[in-house]
Order: C-alpha cells, then sequence, then structure tokens
C-alpha cells in the first residue's frame, strides 16, 4: 500500500488514461453529490417543518370546566362547575414532576385597551409566569410575568407586537400605562407568538391581578399544562395518555362529575396533532433516505460495471505483466488499489462540492419550509466509505478473475 | 481446458544448449506453440521433464511461475504486445519493475536496451506512434532488458513485410551473437534459415532436428 513504486506505477496508469480515470470519478463524485444535497435538503425540510410547527409540537394538556349535563351521585345536571387556585395546586402537588409547566388562567375575552386616544378589543388572560412557555411566545422586548407580579398581584401587562403595532403604532409601548376596563396597567414586555398573528390577539396581566380586577376571587377558568416529551415518541405518548387520564379523573372525583360529561370538564390534549408532526417529520426522513440510498445503490453499481469494463479492457495489459513476471496477486492489488484511490478521491471530492453548496446556497434560502439544510459531516463520511468499500468489492471481483486468466489466452491474438 | 482435451505434443525430446538460435518449425496445429507455452511457463505439460539452467520446471504454482518468467525468460509475441499507453521506454522498464528495481536504476537500464535496438531516440514514443518494425524492436528490447537465460519468440516477423523482418532477424542474429540462447517459432523458410538449428515439428512429433547454414540477415537487408 505504501510502495512508492507502486503508486508511481498507478498514477502513471490514472494520467495515461485520462478519460477513464474523469468518467470513474464522475460517476462516484456526482453519487455523493447529490446524495450529501438530498440528505442536505432533508435535514432542511425537516427543520423547516419543525420551526414551522414547533408551537404545536409537544402535548399540551387543557382542562376547561363547564355547566354538567348529565345527572350523577343524586346531583343534579345544569350545574356549574368552578375551577379554583387549589385544582391547580392539587395537580401540581400530586403530578408536578412529570409536568414541565404549568399555569391557570382568568380571561376576559374582549376586555376594552386604552392607550391615550387609541383603544382596542383584545383578549386579556390572567396566566401564571409558566404560561409564557408553554404558549411559546417569545419576548420581544422587555419581559414576561415573573413570580413576585403573580405574589404581589402587580398591575402590569405584556402586550403582543400586533397591539404594539395598532395600539401604540410601532413605538416601544415599555412602561407606558393602558387602561384596562378603566383600570390603570404598565406594561412591561411585548411578545410575538411563533403561530403567527392569529394568537397575538391575547393580552398578559398575572393571575391573581385578572382575579381582582375581573372579581374573580380564587375563580380559574382554565388550567393548561405541557407534558415534556421524549426523544423516543411511541413511549412519550403512552406516558402521556396515562397522565391525561389520571388528571381528569381526579378532577371528576373531586367535582363529583360523571366520568362521561363531556360538557362540564373538557381535558384536551395536542397528542395526536404532536403524532402528526412526528410522523410528518419521519416521514420525510425516510423518503430522503430512502432516494439518497437509492443514489448510492446506483453509484455502486456504476462503480462496479466501471470496473468490469476497466478489467475487460485491461485483459491484454494483464496479460502482457503476467507474461513479464506480475504476480497474481500483484495484479490484483494494482486495479484495486486503482479503484480505491479514485474512488476515494472523487468521493471526497463529491462530498466536499456537496456540503460547498450547502453551506453557500443553504442560509440563502427563503422558504418556510426549508431552514437550514446541513449534513453531518461523519454522516457524509461514512457514505463516502460505504461507497468506496462497496466500489472495491465490485471491482475485486473481476480483478480477482483477471489474475486467474493465463497469460496465454490474455494474449490470444484475435 | 474443459472436458475435450486433446493430446497436441506426443512426446518431444530435445535438448537446448546456451547459445544456441534454434527454429521450431511446423504447420498449423503441429503443436508448436504449445512447446513454446510449456517453454515458457504459460502452460504446463501433463507428462515429462522440463529443466531450465539445470532448475527443474514443475509443479508450478502461477506466483512461481511468474518469478520464473521475469527471471529466467524475455517473450517476443508476434502482435508485440506492448502496453499501449506506455512510451517505449516505459514498457521496455516494465519487467524490470516486476522484479523490483528502482525508477531510477529501471529508467538507466531501459535506455541501454533501447540504445541497443537504435530506438534511443524514440523513447518517449508511445507505441501507435512507430512503425512495426520499431514496436517490435521495442519488444526485444524489452524482452532483453531483464536480462533472461532463453529469449522465446513466437513468429516475431509473422505481422512485418520481408524488408523490416530481415531487419528484426539481423538484430536477433546479434543478440544471438553475443552468447544469448533464442528459440524462435516460425512457418517461414526464409526465416528459419536464419537459425542455426530447425526442429520441425509435425502432429506432436519431432520429425526433423538439423543444424542448418545459418544465412545471415544482413545480406537481404
Amino acid at each position: 500500500m505504501f510502495d512508492i513504486e507502486r503508486w508511481q506505477e498507478i498514477f502513471q496508469t490514472l494520467s495515461k488514461n485520462k478519460l477513464r480515470t474523469i468518467l470513474t470519478g464522475v460517476s462516484v463524485a456526482s453519487g455523493i453529490f447529490i446524495f450529501i444535497v438530498l440528505l442536505g435538503f432533508s435535514t432542511g425540510v425537516q427543520n423547516g417543518v419543525k420551526e414551522k410547527f414547533s408551537g404545536d409540537a409537544t402535548n399540551k394538556i387543557s382542562v376547561r370546566a363547564g355547566r354538567t349535563t348529565k345527572q350523577y351521585k343524586g346531583l343534579n345536571p345544569n350545574r356549574q362547575i368552578q375551577l379554583k387556585n387549589e385544582d391547580l395546586d392539587n395537580i401540581s402537588n400530586t403530578y408536578g414532576d412529570y409536568l414541565e409547566y404549568k399555569s391557570g388562567g382568568y380571561s376576559n375575552w374582549g376586555a376594552q385597551l386604552v392607550y391615550k386616544n387609541e383603544f382596542g378589543n383584545f383578549y386579556i388572560r390572567g396566566v401564571d409566569p409558566d404560561y409564557q412557555f408553554i404558549e411559546k411566545a417569545s419576548i420581544t422586548e422587555g419581559r414576561f410575568i415573573n413570580q413576585g407580579d403573580i405574589n404581589e398581584a402587580r398591575k402590569i401587562i405584556v402586550v403582543s407586537n400586533k397591539t404594539k403595532t395598532e395600539l401604540f403604532k410601532g413605538k416601544s409601548p415599555i412602561g407606558e400605562m393602558v387602561s384596562v376596563n378603566g383600570i390603570n396597567f404598565k406594561v412591561v414586555g411585548v411578545y410575538g407568538d411563533p403561530g403567527g398573528e392569529r394568537e397575538e390577539s391575547q393580552v398578559f396581566i398575572p393571575l391573581t391581578s385578572a382575579q381582582i380586577a375581573f372579581n374573580g376571587g380564587t375563580n380559574i377558568r382554565d388550567m393548561s399544562f405541557t407534558v415534556a416529551m421524549s426523544d423516543n415518541f411511541d413511549e412519550a405518548v403512552a406516558f402521556s395518555q396515562n397522565l391525561v387520564a389520571s388528571i381528569e379523573s381526579d378532577i371528576r372525583t373531586k367535582h363529583t362529575i360523571a366520568p362521561n360529561d363531556r360538557a362540564a370538564l373538557r381535558v384536551d390534549n395536542t397528542l395526536e396533532k404532536a403524532q402528526k408532526i412526528y410522523s410528518l417529520s419521519d416521514m420525510i426522513k425516510a423518503i430522503f433516505w430512502f432516494v439518497g440510498i437509492g443514489t448510492i445503490i446506483a453509484g455502486i453499481v456504476s462503480v462496479g460495471n466501471i470496473m468490469i469494463i476497466i478489467v475487460k479492457e485491461r485483459t491484454k495489459e494483464i496479460g502482457i505483466r503476467k507474461a513479464l513476471g506480475a504476480e497474481p496477486l500483484s495484479i490484483i492489488a494494482m486495479i484495486l488499489q486503482e479503484s480505491i484511490f479514485v474512488t476515494m478521491f472523487s468521493g471526497l471530492f463529491g462530498l466536499v462540492i456537496g456540503l460547498g453548496l450547502l453551506e453557500i446556497v443553504g442560509p440563502t434560502i427563503e422558504s418556510d419550509f426549508i431552514k437550514y439544510p446541513q449534513v453531518d459531516f461523519y454522516t457524509a463520511l461514512i457514505t463516502v466509505f460505504i461507497l468506496v468499500a462497496a466500489g472495491t468489492l465490485a471491482g475485486f471481483i473481476p480483478a480477482y478473475r483477471a489474475a486467474k486468466i493465463k497469460p496465454i489466452v490474455a494474449l490470444k491474438d484475435e | 481446458m474443459g472436458s475435450n482435451s486433446l493430446h497436441v505434443l506426443k512426446g518431444i525430446n530435445f535438448h537446448v544448449k546456451e547459445g544456441e538460435l534454434v527454429s521450431i518449425m511446423g504447420s498449423s496445429g503441429s503443436g508448436k506453440s504449445t512447446l513454446l507455452n510449456i517453454l515458457g511457463m504459460l502452460d504446463e505439460a501433463d507428462e515429462g521433464q522440463y529443466i531450465l539452467d539445470g532448475v527443474p520446471i514443475k509443479n508450478l504454482n502461477e506466483k512461481i511461475a511468474a518469478q520464473y518468467r521475469n527471471k529466467f525468460l524475455g517473450f517476443i509475441f508476434q502482435s508485440f504486445n506492448l502496453i499501449n499507453y506506455k512510451s517505449a521506454l516505459d514498457n521496455v522498464a516494465l519487467p524490470l519493475y516486476y522484479q523490483g528495481l528502482k525508477r531510477k536504476e529501471r529508467m538507466e537500464k531501459a535506455e541501454h536496451y533501447l540504445e541497443k535496438v537504435g530506438l534511443a531516440p524514440w523513447a518517449h514514443h508511445l507505441p501507435s506512434e512507430m512503425s512495426g518494425g520499431q514496436k517490435q524492436r521495442v519488444a526485444i528490447a524489452r524482452a532483453l532488458a531483464s536480462d533472461p537465460k532463453v529469449l522465446l519468440a513466437d513468429e516475431p516477423t509473422g505481422a512485418l513485410d520481408s524488408k523490416t523482418s530481415y531487419e528484426v532477424m539481423d538484430l536477433i542474429q546479434g543478440i544471438n551473437d553475443e552468447g544469448k540462447t533464442i528459440l524462435i517459432v516460425t512457418h517461414e523458410d526464409d526465416i528459419a534459415h536464419m537459425t542455426k538449428r530447425i526442429v520441425n515439428l509435425k502432429d506432436g512429433v519431432i520429425i526433423d532436428d538439423s543444424k542448418v547454414e545459418q544465412i545471415r540477415a544482413k545480406q537481404n537487408v
């Protein structure tokens, strides 16, 4: 392998047979190149989809109470079920370890927000600090509600980008006072929602402040939780379903609600939605891998083909070499070393070009569905090695056969 | 050779001394090529002995046959069998590569033998740029390069016109004059008479083996 004389011999052969060398090289390099680009865009599409739906790709559990519709344990239907702070506390205490974020909610549809001469109707929600993460609201200015705000029931408000545009005409609202149903709140933060403008119609105030402002006492309208998702999706699904079931049955028991009374207590979770996104992402990955592996197989087959043709074309040369004293092993080594060198070199060349293209073109792609196309370098490198190994194996058979040919047969005049 | 094997040679007994120039004659199918292949270790006889320079040649595996060919034998073919993408010099140097010589040494030796066959100015030309006679002379230089004990020539003039044939035979005679043992397979009478001994084969047996008066090729050039 490190015999300099043999390398000289190989380089001479390669440079004297440029067309053959280039054809082999191009087929290997293009195979790897296509594979890398496909893989890169598959990652890109996955990233795009993930980012697009990232707000929904976790399991969000929401609990809402209403009026009972069924008679249960001697209690009449049409009874209003009222969730309280203690319901949230109970669930937090019981399932705290499994819940990632938790928040109560006390909201007021269509409250009027007034700033100087501007006013508008917004959906005002009193929430806990965790709500920021449940809703995946990203803070663009200032801060979100914190525990201090909750403890002291401060009159502060977090508005949305949409509010900023509509009410404050785009200037920073931090520190400004707005009136909500006649009560003054100080703006401490602005948030944006990856879900877009539709979800930006809400503004947030501390849960405790909302309960005071809207005479709610210790009542809450709803509760939201998120469940940490493990990497293994099936495991996460099973776990989440159990958790949702126990939370629901706890509340039904406590408030004496019939187990099948959907109107009195709704416990929804986004597991199904998350599952769809997970499987969409998996599907995209699978399709690209399928196409990619197909490309690689085509590459291997064509390398093998080229090897067979090369050996065929060189049968006479091999006969001459054998007559001049080449041992069979040296013939095999010569052909294989040559093919490994060419496939390896052009494979790495295709790899570099493919990665380079992703690096250059990747950031300029402006599509919601393709983001940061990239390839794991080791995956790419392993692919090159697989192609080289398979190409070598494909080349070994004809090389072995060539080495077995009797020189007298190879030299026979046609 | 498959199930229907054919006994081509049916008892050949002959001896070549060092420095001889022998031609093997016979019509096609007489077994002359088979004989040469056995002598060239490209094929092996079913029975009998072959002793080359005191070394019994038998039970050869591919590897040892290759080493013997490289050390003991030089081949000259009817169709030259040069490697077409290598220059004349590189072709001549090839057997030296398989002897394990370093590049510099190979090139020096190869140049020496090219000069000997009068093709030094053509060293860097490809076979496709040369005439048939020149190609055969390159092949002869290649056969000589490894300094073999015996040169085996299979119809060396078969693809050449008579003028070029005589030039090549003149070269071969010159090499023989320096003491090299040479065997030539031919079916041309005039070529055979330029050797010192003619062995006539027919149906796998020697029907005639006699020394002849050598005709110098130079007279005909």
